[in-house]
């Protein structure tokens, strides 16, 4: 197991590694000049001068990247003399257009993008998962049929159309919820709830969706196994056989799914923040590339592959406590 | 694994008529009223989308035409009239702010919808279905190397990159762009399903046969292996079809998808969102062709998979 562990750890580095070359290409070599683009809309010659030296542009290209990994894990400094910016520990990148290292512009958003995460993955989960298995328990009855038809509109509903509507239906029409802003939890619990239901919701309803269909048929499937009916005929309360025996095997499929969609969510909460106006890493993202803050932009891409590899490991290694099943070398 | 020889037809009962197995697939989405269902309405909007000139034409305004006379300017350019200004003109209302044809717009925004994420689709699916062969016939180090490069780009957050790629690349062909870009994302999703159908159809006795004739290696790949993977390659393609449709809609929502005075649902949707407290039937227009279309594209698919089953029938 522990070998296993550390050849994964060995992986996702690897992973991260060449994102992290990928990225830079992007970013880098792409454009015809990053300077200008860190210099912003009103740039002057000589400051574009500067921050061609300070960002080591005329340094060749393989320096560069290293300079920029050993910034990862070391901090860096930008430039020399009185100019020169402090970029701390993991240094990745420096945004001159808000005159701020990336990683410090990125932790003020992420409080944001994880509220909202949050409370959707526990709504979609809850939702989606009750919704699935009671459909799997009544499968091709009325209720089932309805549930599903129900999840297929509702995973077919842009989640831009869901919060437009929403927002007119509850917030203009109803005025039953004050329409969304971010107060951070510790500030205003109930106001951070109040403020969050609807993007919760949007958010919730295109996942809950797919996890409903998922758990349905994975349920439907556990269901048949012999070793439900042993259960069963040994007389076991149908209550016991379904919670005992059935969720355990039914819903690990759905266990892998959510580690992989959490780490992905980083990209859903870009449209939902956009939608609801909301100042997350999402809406960050949005605005430096509108800015052309190329460095922000690495620097969220690089968070979010981040993320997702990692969650990757979490789910594969969650798995083997879970299902006796799996058992890694 | 060979069907077993229908020797008992003996007689009077005349031996049933072969049917293969994309007849009886035929036979099943033609009695599906979801499979049904799902190609009227794709069949609708392919055809709008196809007939667009006609049918603005008909009603007489270009997608960019502007009619200052039907928006207020005292309400900042909001629709004159209930419903965002429908009338018997104006048969789904006005562009805010510009008094553009919404009706027209959404006929030309399905054909750049439409065509950009089938073509996508194309793409994902063509490399995908190559690569995926190409890994699971030779095996080895090429399976080991394509296998690894597809769980990276796996690993890439797809949202985010498409929009760092689409912003950095020269604003030549947006339309084009998008397509690639896209289709790049989309390929390692397919490629794994064609990898391991060949894995599974590779050492079976028919593809051995070929061999022991000395039929050529590329023969056998196109000739013997290709026609067994193209029920799930379809099934796929259909699902991502919607998929692909959300995705450009999505990018032309953050304003990086087509550019200005082409119309598409999702920057249809940008702009809505701006009005859409004054105006909520502009934004419900294109988020309903979007909501019908995608609907759509899952319930085919869908009805793909259960018709092509080779176990037919039930669920």
């Amino acid at each position: 197991m522990i070998r296993y562990i550390a050849l994964r750890l060995a992986g996702v580095a690897g992973v991260l590694l060449v994102i992290c070359a990928v990225t830079f290409v992007i970013f880098f070599v792409f454009p015809a000049d990053p300077a200008l683009q860190a210099c912003g809309k009103s740039c002057t010659s000589e400051r574009l001068a500067m921050l061609h030296h300070q960002m080591g542009l005329d340094r060749p290209i393989w320096q560069q990247f290293t300079d920029y990994l050993v910034g990862i894990f070391a901090g860096r400094t930008y430039g020399t003399g009185p100019l020169a910016v402090q970029c701390h520990f993991p240094c990745l990148g420096f945004s001159y257009q808000n005159n701020m290292p990336v990683w410090d512009l990125m932790m003020q958003r992420l409080p944001t993008t994880v509220s909202i995460g949050i409370g959707a993955a526990v709504l979609w989960l809850v939702g989606g998962v009750t919704v699935g298995v009671v459909s799997a328990l009544r499968k091709d009855s009325l209720l089932d049929r309805t549930m599903m038809v129900g999840t297929l509109t509702s995973a077919s509903l842009p989640i831009y159309f869901t919060a437009m509507a929403l927002t007119v239906l509850v917030v203009q029409i109803g005025g039953l919820l004050p329409y969304s802003s971010y107060v951070p939890i510790a500030e205003d619990p109930i106001g951070w709830v109040k403020n969050l239901i609807l993007p919760w919701v949007a958010l919730a309803l295109l996942y809950a969706a797919m996890y409903a269909r998922l758990s349905r048929a994975s349920m439907v499937e556990t269901m048949a196994e012999p070793y439900i009916r042993t259960a069963r005929a040994k007389g076991l309360p149908e209550r016991t056989v379904v919670t005992k025996h059935g969720l355990r095997a039914g819903l690990t499929p759905v266990l892998t799914v959510f580690g992989m969609d959490l780490g992905a969510l980083l990209g859903g909460a870009i449209i939902t923040e956009s939608v609801f106006g909301l100042p997350g890493l999402g809406r960050l993202t949005i605005d430096s590339i509108e800015k052309s803050d190329q460095p922000v932009v690495m620097g969220v891409a690089l968070l979010a592959a981040f993320f997702i590899t990692f969650a990757n490991l979490l789910v594969d290694l969650f798995y083997a406590v879970l299902d006796p099943q799996v058992r890694y070398q | 694994m060979s069907a077993p020889p229908l020797t008992e037809a003996a007689g009077s009962v005349p031996a049933p008529a072969g049917r293969s197995p994309w007849r009886l697939a035929g036979g099943r989405l033609r009695r599906d009223p979801a499979a049904l269902a799902g190609l009227a309405i794709i069949a609708l909007f392919v055809l709008m989308a196809l007939a667009a000139p006609l049918l603005t034409a008909l009603n007489g305004h270009g997608p960019n035409e502007f009619h200052p006379e039907k928006i207020d300017k005292a309400l900042a350019g909001a629709p004159k009239g209930a419903f965002g200004g429908i009338d018997g003109d104006f048969w789904l209302g006005v562009e805010p702010g510009s008094g553009r044809d919404v009706f027209s717009r959404m006929v030309y925004g399905a054909r750049v919808s439409l065509l950009i994420s089938v073509a996508a689709t194309v793409v994902s699916t063509a490399v995908g279905t190559v690569l995926g062969l190409v890994a699971g016939f030779a095996g080895g180090r090429v399976d080991a190397f394509i296998s690894r490069v597809m769980d990276l780009v796996l690993s890439f957050p797809h949202l985010i990159f498409m929009i760092a790629l689409v912003s950095v690349l020269p604003d030549a062909n947006r339309k084009l762009e998008l397509v690639f870009v896209m289709g790049f994302f989309g390929w390692p999703y397919i490629g794994r399903i064609v990898r391991g159908q060949t894995l599974s159809v590779r050492n079976r006795e028919f593809v051995e046969a070929a061999r022991a004739s000395g039929m050529l290696r590329m023969r056998i790949v196109f000739r013997e292996v290709l026609p067994n993977l193209l029920a799930p390659v379809l099934v796929f393609a259909t699902l991502t079809v919607p998929i692909n449709i959300g995705t450009e809609a999505a990018l032309s929502f953050l304003g990086i998808g087509v550019r200005p005075p082409d119309s598409s649902w999702g920057q249809m949707m940008a702009k809505a969102i701006d009005w859409y407290q004054v105006d909520p039937t502009f934004f419900v227009v294109p988020g309903v062709c979007l909501l019908l279309t995608v609907l759509a594209f899952t319930l085919l698919g869908d009805a793909f998979r259960d018709a092509l089953d080779p176990r037919g029938g039930g669920r």
